[in-house]
């Protein structure tokens, strides 16, 4: 450990440390500041926090914009569906990821390389494309629909996008990857052995699940949900390609009421919630989580 | 047998699940029909008009551009917080710094690139920079959110290795700056490469922040293509993502065949 800050090592700490306050808390703190003041017509769109008038000193600040968003069970409901989306399509995940990863990681290792591959290049390839690909997909003249007229299962055309089950297959297909790698690393290291073990010791194969395989897959499964859950929370492409009106989530109502109602307030109240309500949680789980694994280690 | 029938029966569903898609949208590349959907016949046009079209071809090479920029600055911010992190202990404000560099990892895009668009257009009300929206903001905004990933990468690479080599290198008279470049930087070198690589990707895929902070002039590949695809479906996507597709194979593949040999020597 390099004990005195230097001179040579002040410019290693300070350029990362000034880019960040600059670029990343600066931002944060201005939404801040532009949730709790007026909106107004003009540019930019609200009133200033603090304005010399003849009377003095005005502060126009509210609360306002908060009050009317948790006043609204609209905006309530989509913070709502965007955590239920996260958690549905992370339990999803890692029901469909477990066993892929699980017989990719316990197969020989010529096959296990290969299949490897076959694993990160959809992880690798374009978000939006995979995405698309659903969309076309699931049109009313597109493939799912002909293969069912096919067979006889309906005789007409079906639809299937734009509906919140459409964004939910499009969000396991994009974020399955994100599961599997993680748990793959996991369950790569694991001793084949122990399951042998376990068996010889008279476990039945559920027993041996539940007590040897998952508890030393643990931290693979919390990697893997965390890669999928945080991103989801604040999904906005995959709802605006495949979703409908059926269901709005957190992400698509902020960029609707940036670009298109144009106020920045709500807007700016919308994304402070979402940090407290979405974001908040997540890293309060990573500090118990962590303090967890240091107290059985 | 029975056990090996459910291997591969999982095995033969998952990645049918995973490449279902793409290989659909593969084969219809090659449909000569403006319906995307309804096969007409076997034909290369989407990709003469691809290979034709002004708009994604400088988008792409807008996208390139930026990735790269990005990726490089972000590596260099990265090593410099992953190595203050875990090699300097007196850093004023430390448990802040920690914050600031961790949380843009949890921080949903929408969110970050609404506050980068209000700071943008604030400091342009203040001090006048930056002049425009364009391929500056948008290199800015990349560049803020890859750092927090490449510096995770270096801190458990950094955090994993022996520092007695580096105490090795002071006790025989080393001074600190060469400690870096001689001892440490040769070690880290491959999560130097990775957390480029992932910086470059992030900025490449990225969609949300770029739409936020982008202004005329500096519409990325994501963009270009989002607003083609957002209403309807469009032939010459289905082109570019088998062309995306090809790049990401080979590259995969060559990955593969370089780790395999090494491993072997």
């Amino acid at each position: 450990m390099i004990k005195n800050l230097k001179k040579q090592n002040v410019w290693f700490v300070f350029t990362p440390y000034l880019w960040l306050v600059l670029f990343f808390f600066v931002p944060l703190a201005l939404i801040f500041k532009i949730s709790i003041s007026v909106s107004e017509w003009g540019m930019p769109p609200y009133r200033d926090l603090f304005s010399l008038s003849e009377n003095g000193l005005e502060i126009n600040s509210t609360l306002g914009n908060y009050l009317f968003i948790f006043s609204d069970p609209f905006y309530i409901r989509s913070y709502l569906n965007s955590l239920s989306l996260a958690f549905t399509s992370t339990v999803l995940c890692l029901l469909i990821g477990y066993p892929i990863a699980f017989y990719v990681a316990k197969s020989k290792t010529s096959t296990r390389n290969i299949l490897l591959i076959m694993l990160i290049i959809p992880f690798w390839s374009s978000f939006l494309l995979r995405v698309y690909a659903w969309k076309v997909l699931l049109q009313g003249s597109g493939i799912i629909n002909s293969i069912l007229i096919h067979i006889g299962l309906i005789s007409e055309p079906i639809s299937m996008l734009h509906n919140h089950y459409a964004v939910i297959l499009g969000v396991v297909y994009t974020y399955l990857p994100f599961m599997i790698l993680p748990l793959y690393g996991y369950l790569v290291k694991f001793d084949l052995n122990l399951i042998d073990a376990s068996n010889d010791l008279g476990a039945k194969p559920l027993n041996t699940f539940v007590k040897v395989i998952l508890p030393l897959s643990l931290p693979g499964i919390v990697a893997g949900s965390m890669l999928v859950f945080i991103p989801v929370v604040g999904e906005y492409i995959i709802p605006e390609m495949l979703g409908g009106s059926d269901k709005l989530y957190f992400g698509k109502i902020i960029w609707d009421e940036f670009f298109v109602n144009r106020d920045w307030p709500i807007a700016s109240a919308l994304a402070m919630s979402g940090i407290v309500i979405l974001v908040f949680p997540i890293i309060i789980f990573q500090l118990m989580y962590a303090k967890y694994n240091f107290k059985n280690e | 047998m029975n056990k090996l029938f459910l291997k591969i029966f999982t095995l033969t569903i998952g990645f049918s699940f995973l490449y279902f898609p793409i290989l659909t949208l593969i084969a219809y590349s090659f449909n000569d029909n403006k319906r995307v959907m309804v096969w007409k016949g076997f034909s290369f046009r989407w990709y003469k008009e691809l290979f034709h079209n002004e708009q994604i071809l400088e988008a792409f090479y807008t996208s390139l551009k930026i990735a790269s920029l990005s990726a490089t600055f972000a590596t260099v911010m990265g090593v410099m917080i992953g190595f203050s992190l875990t090699r300097i202990s007196k850093i004023p404000a430390r448990p802040f710094f920690i914050f600031l560099s961790s949380s843009p990892l949890v921080m949903p895009e929408i969110i970050l690139g609404l506050s980068l668009l209000l700071f943008f257009i604030s400091s342009n009300h203040i001090i006048g920079f930056p002049s425009s929206k364009g391929q500056l903001t948008v290199l800015i905004s990349h560049i803020t959110f890859s750092v927090a990933f490449v510096a995770v990468i270096i801190q458990s690479r950094l955090s994993s290795y022996d520092k007695n080599i580096e105490e090795a290198a002071q006790d025989l008279g080393t001074i600190p700056n060469m400690i870096f470049w001689k001892v440490t930087a040769p070690v880290i070198l491959p999560a130097i490469l990775s957390g480029w690589l992932l910086a470059f990707t992030l900025s490449l895929d990225d969609l949300i922040v770029a739409s936020f902070t982008s202004g005329p002039g500096a519409n990325t590949l994501p963009i270009v293509v989002f607003s083609k695809v957002r209403l309807g479906l469009s032939p010459e996507v289905n082109a570019l993502s088998a062309i995306i597709m090809l790049i990401v194979i080979l590259a995969a593949i060559s990955i593969y065949l370089i780790n395999r040999s090494n491993i072997k020597k």
